[in-house]
C-alpha cells in the first residue's frame, strides 16, 4: 500500500489537480438537489450538440431510498460522487482514469482492477450510455459511459463519464469497513459529520415525509418547469426540473407511488428532460456553438452552410 | 504456404460477448477468403476481453486465377439488317474489354472469355479492416470520440502479420501494425511481434493467456486445487466460469472467507450475492452445507493477492449486512398487509393489478383442481396459496434481489405459518423458469403454476398484446410451454378449447393456434415426422396430454407391418364422412351385410373403453381391432348404395369411426407413400 493514506478532503484534492491538467475545469457542485452527478447541467445539457467541453466536479448526491439511519456501512441516503467529463471521449480515456487512480495511492498490481460491463440508462432522463462499472478489489468504485444519447436525443460528439464513488474509493485507499470510519480530513471522522444527518434523512425520508405537500410540490414545479420552457429559459426551467425530479424520489422512498404511478411519474419528468435537452441545443445554435471552434469538426456538424439542422429534422419526426 | 496473424484491441468488451464476436470474426475472414478465392488450411481463434484474434494457417500466397465465360446478349440481336455487330454486341464487348470479334457463339448467345489474374495474398488482406472487421455486428453497439462509426467497444490498436511482415490499413484512425499490448498491469506495454507465428507463445509471456479455452482450462484447475486443499465441494457453473474467463486475461484464483453467523441468512441469498452479485464461486462442505467462505478469479497474478482477498471480503460482508437486514424487516411484516398493496402493483397497465391476476388465477386455479381431482384439502391450499403468492414482491429482500422472487415467498410463508403445500406453491408458480427447467413437484404448485400462465396468456391476448415474430416481451411463448410440459407431466386430461371458453376474451382461437404452435415446437424437438405430428395436434378435442402421447404412440409404430394399411382404411372413412352432408343416426336393421354388423359390434365395444384406454391400447385397437373391420367393411359392402337410406346409414356408421379415431389424431394428414 502507499505509504501515506489520502483523507477524504485529499482524495477531491489529488483529482481536482489531475484531472484540471486534463482538460476539465474545475466546476463546483450543483446548488440543487441531484441523484447524481450527471444531473448537474455541466453534464446533462453540455453532452448534448457538437462543441467540445470538459468538466470535474464533486457532486453531493441524493437517494433517499438508499438511507439506512447511518446503520449500513455503504450505503447512504447522500454519498459524494467526483464526475469528469470529457467531450469528445479522448481515445486514451481509460488510461487516464487508471493515472489518476495510481494518483491517489492505488497501485494497480497491488489491487485487482476490473472493467465489468454495465450499460448506463437513465430512463426517467431519457439517457443512456455504454460503459462499464470499475471494480477494484470486488467493489464497484467508478461508472465508466461513454453517452450515447441524452434526453432522448442522440448526441453528437459522444461525452466520456468518470464518475467515481468518492465513498468507496476511500475505503479501498484508507482501508477501513465502514464509511463512518474514513478521515475527512484534519483528524474528523466522516461519521462525525454525516452520521447525524443520515439518521435525520432516512427518518424523514422513510418516515415523516409530508406525503400531500410533495405531491404538490411536484405538480408546482413540473409546471413552472413547463412554462419556463415555453419562454426559452433553459437553465431555471432545468433547476425546477431537478426539483421535481428529487420530489418523486422522495415520493418513491416513502412508498408512496404505486408501481402505475411510477411509470406516470417517470412518464413526466423524461417529457421535461427531453425538452430541455432540445431547447438547449436550440439556445446553443443561436449562438453559433461558440466552443466548437475546430474548422474540419464545424463543417462535420454544421455543414457548409454553417446551419445546425439535427433538432428540426431528425429529433422531432 | 504462409501464417498470417489479424488482432483487434478493444476497450474491455462485456464478457458475454466475447465468444459470440470471436466466432463472427472466424466466420467473417473465412467467408472473405473464400469469396476472394484465396485458399487457406484452417483459422485458429483467440479470445480475451481486450482482444479478439485469429491466426489463417496455410495462407495460399494468391487467389487463384481463373478463366470464365461471360454470358453476352442472343445471337438474334447480334446484328442489325446490314450484318453489322449491334450496339448491345458492342456495348457487352466494350464491358469485358473486348472486341465483338473475340467473342465465342455457342448455342443462341454469345460469350467474352474472362481471364481474371490470381491476386498477391498481402493484396488482399489490405482489405480486412473494412471487408471483415467493418463489417462486424453486435447487439448493441456504441461510437465514440466525435466518430460516426460504430462498433461494440473502442478499437485501440489491430496487428495484422503476413508471416514478418505487416500488412497496413486504416481502420478510423488506427493503422494495423506489428504491435500488440500486454496485460493492462503486469506488462503495460507495447509488444512487438516479429511474426505471426510468434503470437501464441509472445502473449503469455506478457501475462496474457491469449487461448480462451486453456485460459478456462486454467482457471478450473486453480479452483479446483483450492477446493480439494481446503476440503470443499465446488460446482464450475457453466454460465459463471464462462463469464469469469472472459473478464480476465492472467487469472488467480483466490479464497476468501465471511462471518459464519451470517449463514442465518438463508443459503440461496447467500448465494445468489456471491455468485450473481460478485461473480464468486460459493463452496460447500463435505456435509453439503454452504461453507462461509467463496472462490473468486483476480486479474493478476498472486503478488499481493492479499490485498485483493480483503477487499473483497468487505465488499461481501457490505451485501450480507444488507442482505440480513432485509431477512430480518422482512419477518416483521404480515402477509395480509403486502397482499392488500398488491392492489396497487401494476400487473401491466393495459391489464390491472396484481390483486386482479391473482383473482382471476384463483378461479381457473379451482377449476385446474377439480381436473387434477385434488382431495379437499389440497382444494384448500390451492386456493389459499393463490390469495397470497405474489405477496413476496413486496419484501426487501425481492426488492433487492428480485431472483429470488417465489424463494422467499416460500420462506417468509412458512415463517408466517403457512403449510408446507401453500409454501411450495409461492415458490414453485414460476416454475419452469426456463424451456427445460424444472417443473412443480408438487400437486399444489403444478396447479398454480398452470392457472398463472394460463391467466397470462388469456389476459395478454384479450388486450391485443399478442406475440409476433422475435417479439414476445411478456415471455408468453415460454409461459405456454411450460403449461404444456406441466399438464403432460401431471397427466391431467380435460380439452383446453372447452375450458378456456368458461372465461371471457376475444381471441379464444388465437389463443389455441398459438398453444398448438407450442405443442408442435415441444414435439418436433423429438420426432421427425411433420405429419405425424400435425395429425396428433389436430385430434378432435384439445386434450393436450392426448396429443403429446398420441404423437409419440403413431411415431413409434411408424415402422410396423399393418400401420400403413390401417392409417389407408382410417383416412379412407374419413373422407368419405367429410363429404357427407348431413349424418343420420345408425339404425342396425338397415345393415344389409356382415361386414357391416361386424363393424358395428367393435365400433360399440371400442366405445365403451376409448375414454379411459391409454393411448398405446387405442392405436393398437385401431390398428388390430378396428381397421381390419374397417377394409372387411370396404371390400363387401358399396358405401354408396343406390338405396339412399342404406347409404345414409352407412356414412352414419363411419362416422362413428371417425369420432373415435379423431380423438387420438386426425389420422387423414398421416403421409402413407
Amino acid at each position: 500500500m502507499a505509504n501515506k493514506k489520502l483523507a477524504f478532503q485529499d482524495i477531491i484534492l489529488t483529482l481536482q489537480g489531475f484531472w484540471s491538467k486534463q482538460g476539465a475545469n474545475l466546476m463546483q457542485a450543483y446548488d440543487n438537489e441531484v441523484g447524481a452527478g450527471t444531473m448537474s447541467p455541466y453534464t446533462f445539457l453540455r453532452s448534448n450538440g457538437p462543441e467540445p467541453w470538459g468538466a470535474a466536479y464533486v457532486q453531493p448526491s441524493r437517494r433517499p431510498a438508499d438511507g439506512r439511519y447511518g446503520e449500513n456501512p455503504n450505503r447512504l441516503f447522500q454519498h459524494h460522487q467526483f464526475q469528469v467529463v470529457l467531450k469528445p471521449s479522448p481515445k486514451n480515456i481509460q488510461e487516464l482514469y487508471l493515472q489518476s487512480l495510481a494518483e491517489l495511492g492505488i497501485d494497480a498490481l497491488e489491487h485487482d482492477i476490473r472493467f465489468v460491463e454495465d450499460n448506463w440508462e437513465n430512463p426517467s432522463m431519457g439517457c443512456a450510455g455504454i460503459g462499464w462499472e470499475v471494480w477494484i478489489d470486488g467493489q464497484e468504485c467508478t461508472q465508466f459511459t461513454y453517452f450515447q444519447q441524452v434526453g432522448g436525443i442522440e448526441v453528437d460528439s459522444v461525452t466520456s463519464e468518470i464518475t467515481y464513488g468518492l465513498e468507496r474509493i476511500a475505503t479501498v485507499i484508507q482501508e477501513v469497513d465502514s464509511v463512518y470510519d474514513l478521515e475527512w480530513g484534519n483528524g474528523v471522522a466522516y461519521g462525525d459529520i454525516f452520521k447525524e444527518p443520515e439518521y435525520e434523512h432516512s427518518k424523514f425520508a422513510f418516515e415523516e415525509s409530508n406525503q400531500e405537500l410533495l405531491l404538490k410540490l411536484f405538480g408546482e414545479y413540473e409546471q413552472e418547469a413547463l412554462d419556463l420552457l415555453d419562454k426559452g429559459l433553459v437553465h431555471p426551467a432545468y433547476d425546477y426540473i431537478l426539483k421535481s425530479s428529487h420530489t418523486f424520489n422522495l415520493l418513491d422512498a416513502r412508498g408512496a407511488v404505486s408501481v402505475t404511478e411510477r411509470a406516470g411519474y417517470m412518464h413526466r419528468v423524461r417529457t421535461m428532460a427531453r425538452k430541455v435537452a432540445k431547447t438547449f441545443i436550440e439556445e446553443r445554435a443561436k449562438l453559433g456553438f461558440p466552443l466548437l471552434k475546430d474548422e474540419a469538426l464545424r463543417e462535420k456538424y454544421l455543414g457548409k452552410k454553417g446551419k445546425y439542422t439535427k433538432i428540426v429534422e431528425g429529433e422531432e419526426k | 504456404m504462409t501464417n498470417y496473424l489479424l488482432e483487434i484491441g478493444l476497450e474491455e468488451i462485456p464478457a458475454h460477448l466475447v465468444t459470440p464476436s470471436i466466432n463472427q470474426l472466424a466466420e467473417r475472414m473465412e467467408t472473405f477468403l473464400k469469396e476472394n478465392r484465396l485458399e487457406f488450411d484452417k483459422i485458429i481463434k483467440f479470445s480475451t476481453p481486450r482482444r479478439l484474434a485469429i491466426i489463417v494457417e496455410g495462407l495460399a500466397e494468391a487467389s487463384e486465377a481463373i478463366d470464365e465465360e461471360v454470358k453476352g446478349p442472343s445471337a438474334k440481336i447480334a446484328k442489325d439488317a446490314q450484318g453489322n455487330w449491334s450496339k448491345a454486341i458492342q456495348g457487352f464487348s466494350r464491358g469485358q474489354g473486348a472486341t465483338p470479334d473475340d467473342l465465342i457463339l455457342k448455342g443462341d448467345y454469345y460469350y467474352a472469355k474472362k481471364h481474371i489474374d490470381g491476386v498477391k495474398a498481402e493484396e488482399i488482406l489490405s482489405k480486412v479492416g473494412d471487408e471483415v472487421i467493418a463489417k462486424m455486428t453486435f447487439s448493441t453497439y456504441m461510437k465514440w470520440g466525435n466518430n460516426d462509426f460504430l462498433f461494440v467497444r473502442p478499437i485501440q490498436w489491430i496487428v495484422s502479420l503476413l508471416e514478418d511482415k505487416v500488412v497496413a490499413f486504416d481502420l478510423l484512425d488506427v493503422t494495423a501494425n506489428r504491435f500488440s499490448r500486454g496485460h493492462r498491469f503486469l506488462a503495460n506495454v507495447e509488444v512487438e511481434l516479429k511474426n505471426a507465428n510468434d503470437y501464441a507463445s509472445k502473449m503469455p509471456e506478457n501475462f496474457v493467456l491469449v487461448d480462451a479455452e486453456h485460459r478456462k482450462a486454467e482457471i478450473s484447475a486453480q479452483i479446483l486445487a483450492l477446493a480439494s486443499e481446503n476440503k470443499w465441494q465446488v460446482t464450475l457453473h457453466k454460465d459463471l466460469l464462462e463469464e469469469v474467463n472472459n473478464i480476465v486475461e492472467y487469472p488467480t484464483a483466490f479464497v476468501g472467507s465471511f462471518d459464519p453467523k451470517y449463514l442465518s441468512v438463508p443459503a440461496e441469498v447467500l448465494v445468489t450475492s456471491m455468485r450473481d452479485n460478485q461473480r464468486y464461486f460459493e463452496v460447500y462442505n463435505q456435509e453439503g452445507q454452504l461453507a462461509p467462505n467463496f472462490i473468486s478469479v483476480r486479474n493478476g497474478n498472486a503478488e499481493n493477492i492479499e490485498n485483493v482477498v480483503l477487499g473483497n471480503e468487505k465488499v461481501l460482508v457490505a451485501r450480507l449486512e444488507d442482505a440480513e437486514f432485509f431477512w430480518k424487516e422482512d419477518q416483521k411484516l404480515k402477509i395480509e398487509d403486502l397482499v392488500a398493496k398488491l392492489a396497487k402493483v401494476t400487473f401491466h397497465a393495459k391489464i390491472g393489478s396484481i390483486t386482479e391476476h391473482m383473482a382471476r388465477t384463483k378461479e381457473i386455479a379451482a377449476k385446474l383442481a377439480d381436473i387434477a381431482g385434488l382431495t379437499d384439502e389440497e382444494k384448500r391450499d390451492v386456493a389459499r396459496s393463490a390469495e397470497i403468492y405474489k405477496f413476496d414482491l413486496l419484501t426487501g429482500m425481492v426488492g433487492e434481489f428480485d431472483e429470488l422472487q417465489g424463494v422467499m415467498g416460500e420462506k417468509y410463508a412458512l415463517l408466517a405459518g403457512e403449510n408446507a403445500n401453500v409454501s411450495a406453491a409461492i415458490r414453485e408458480h414460476y416454475m419452469p423458469t426456463s424451456a427445460e427447467g424444472e417443473l412443480p413437484e408438487t400437486k399444489v404448485g403444478s396447479v398454480l403454476a398452470a392457472a398463472d400462465k394460463i391467466d397470462s396468456v388469456l389476459s395478454f391476448f384479450n388486450v391485443g398484446l399478442i406475440p409476433s415474430g422475435s417479439n414476445d416481451p411478456y415471455a408468453l411463448r415460454r409461459a405456454v410451454q411450460g403449461l404444456i410440459r406441466i399438464i403432460e407431466k401431471m397427466n391431467w386430461h380435460f380439452d383446453l378449447s372447452l375450458f378456456i371458453d368458461q372465461f371471457e376474451g376475444e381471441n379464444h382461437l388465437e389463443i389455441l393456434d398459438f398453444v398448438k404452435a407450442r405443442i408442435q415446437k415441444l414435439l418436433l424437438e423429438k420426432l421427425d415426422r411433420h405429419d405425424i405430428v400435425e395429425a396428433a395436434i389436430n385430434s378432435s378435442n384439445f386434450d393436450i396430454t392426448n396429443m403429446m402421447e398420441s404423437a409419440f404412440v403413431i411415431d413409434g409404430h411408424k415402422l410396423h407391418e399393418p400401420f400403413k394399411p390401417a392409417i389407408e382404411n382410417v383416412s379412407r372413412s374419413i373422407n368419405l364422412v367429410k363429404k357427407a352432408k348431413d349424418i343420420k343416426e345408425i339404425n342396425p336393421t338397415l345393415f344389409e351385410e356382415d361386414a357391416e354388423e361386424a363393424l358395428y359390434n367393435v365400433v360399440i365395444s371400442l366405445q365403451n373403453q376409448w375414454t379411459y384406454m391409454p393411448g398405446e391400447e387405442k392405436f393398437r385397437a385401431i390398428v388390430h381391432s378396428l381397421a381390419p373391420a374397417i377394409e372387411t367393411f370396404f371390400e363387401s359392402v358399396m358405401v354408396m348404395a343406390e338405396d339412399l337410406s342404406v347409404r345414409d346409414n352407412r356414412i352414419a356408421l363411419l362416422s362413428e369411426v371417425v369420432a373415435l379415431t379423431s380423438v387420438m389424431a386426425d389420422f387423414s394428414l398421416i403421409n402413407t407413400k
